[in-house]
């Protein structure tokens, strides 16, 4: 399983970096971006899910990995 | 205020200035949530206000059908020549697509969370000096000697004004934002001394520039050509207006809720890790700011009919009290651990400053329990509430416990 966020739908509301700094970084502009390629490990997996439950926006997805 | 007549059904004739809206809001929205869940008023020239969490967001993300030219509902409905554009009064907030993008843009790096996260220390010691600086005698007026003074200062240091200004700087501010449901007359003669302020500063900055955010926007340009000074000004405002009594509410507000909730008090001081869900909370729970829009076009829209012109209030703090979105919506539940909260807005025009409001709210109440971990409130009838688009307790007599 995998993170992401949809740039377009990401308005740097800035709950996913403050849950998951492991996972989730921020720009210059303030939007969130997932760090590296977004795989989640059965550790990892609960805290992307913490922080998709938080953002307002509806801008992060946990998708199957191809 | 005074002079008007009485609500009789906030469905039909809803008045946000209502002091029945104003001591209690939450019963009325659950009320037009079950019932009614776009409220409409004949007052103000004519204004819907969605009660849902549905309607408010459907509405902030809508800027085709909605125009952000002014956000602040007032008497008379607005014409064409009090509507300025592309850049507004007080861009980004004032501005639509596209200009609106990039007025945003341009300002988004002064409130990073780099940026924020560095102020953190100067926040934390001006928190600390304002608590010094209290005379103390038993009980403590948490909004006018402390929340009131932690904005203003740090607005006042990213513009870039000298220190000495603080106190009129703070005097300023207050007059404008204490006094935005006067005719348009009376605001337009209180804001005169603040507009020959920004004057004088803006010349200053321009003689002599230096590291701050004014110095940042005379120089900032759009598509290689310098900001037209209504531009700098405008932001300017905004950044004043936007970022002084919101946040001040916000810290007033949760000093309250502590002060009447002393298990959640005691949490906090014990568990102080549990302060950044908890700030959340407080968010959602007492979310202060209101928002508005102007409707584009005569439509029907969430099954109303809608006039060119007609305001909308666009209640974020009525989204966070929604049941079908928050469990236990009615409940102030400290360690909510899932909240999609809207307290800073949704869609494009999320508040630019949201970083750096959350960090003054932790701070703020970080160091004032860290000072008087045990207060109560000295009188519960004394505690008074702003009226208007932001909500927050202007006066807060605490009694400190020992």
């Amino acid at each position: 399983m995998k993170v992401v966020i949809d740039a377009e739908l990401c308005q740097g509301q800035g709950r996913c970096f403050s849950i998951a700094p492991s996972i989730f970084d921020f720009d210059d502009l303030g939007s969130g971006f997932v760090i590296g390629d977004g795989t989640l490990s059965p550790e990892t997996m609960d805290l992307a899910r913490l922080a998709q439950a938080n953002c307002p926006e509806h801008a992060i997805f946990i998708e199957e990995s191809p | 205020m005074t002079d008007k007549p009485p609500v009789l059904d906030f469905a039909t004739d809803f008045d946000h200035t209502d002091p029945e809206w104003v001591s209690d809001p939450y019963t009325i929205w659950e009320d037009l949530r079950q019932r009614c869940p776009v409220a409409h008023t004949d007052r103000y020239g004519g204004a819907w206000f969605p009660a849902t969490h549905a309607g408010v967001s459907a509405i902030a993300k809508d800027t085709v059908n909605f125009t952000s030219r002014d956000v602040i509902v007032h008497e008379g409905r607005p014409t064409e020549e009090d509507l300025p554009s592309p850049i507004g009064v007080a861009p980004p907030i004032t501005s639509d697509p596209p200009f609106h993008k990039v007025a945003r843009r341009l300002i988004l790096p002064a409130f990073s969370p780099a940026v924020v996260n560095a102020l953190e220390p100067q926040i934390r010691a001006l928190c600390a000096t304002l608590l010094d600086d209290i005379i103390f005698e038993g009980v403590v007026n948490a909004s006018m000697d402390y929340a009131r003074l932690i904005p203003p200062s740090v607005i006042r240091q990213m513009l870039g004004f000298p220190e000495e200004d603080t106190e009129m700087f703070i005097k300023a501010v207050h007059l404008i934002t204490e006094n935005v449901d006067r005719p348009q007359e009376e605001r337009i003669e209180l804001f005169e001394p603040v507009e020959a302020y920004f004057t004088r500063q803006i010349e200053d900055h321009q003689e002599n520039p230096r590291d701050d955010l004014t110095t940042f926007l005379l120089n900032a340009e759009i598509g290689g050509e310098k900001l037209a000074l209504e531009h700098v000004f405008g932001t300017m405002i905004l950044i004043l207006v936007a970022g002084i009594d919101t946040t001040w509410s916000a810290i007033g507000a949760a000093l309250w809720h502590l002060a009447r909730n002393p298990e959640d008090l005691a949490r906090l001081v014990n568990e102080p890790e549990l302060m950044p869900v908890a700030v959340e909370e407080f968010l959602r729970y007492y979310a202060p700011v209101t928002m508005a829009r102007l409707v584009n076009a005569d439509m029907e829209y969430l099954g109303c009919p809608m006039k060119e012109y007609d305001w909308i209030l666009l209640g974020f703090p009525a989204a966070n009290r929604d049941p079908t979105v928050f469990k236990d919506a009615d409940k102030f539940i400290i360690d909510r651990a899932e909240n999609r909260h809207v307290a800073f807005g949704l869609g494009i025009h999320r508040c630019v400053g949201s970083n750096l409001a959350r960090m003054e709210l932790q701070v703020a109440l970080e160091e004032f329990i860290k000072r008087y971990p045990r207060f109560e409130l000295a009188n519960e009838d004394n505690v008074t509430w702003a009226q208007g688009q932001i909500r927050g307790p202007r006066n807060l007599p605490l009694r400190i416990l020992r």
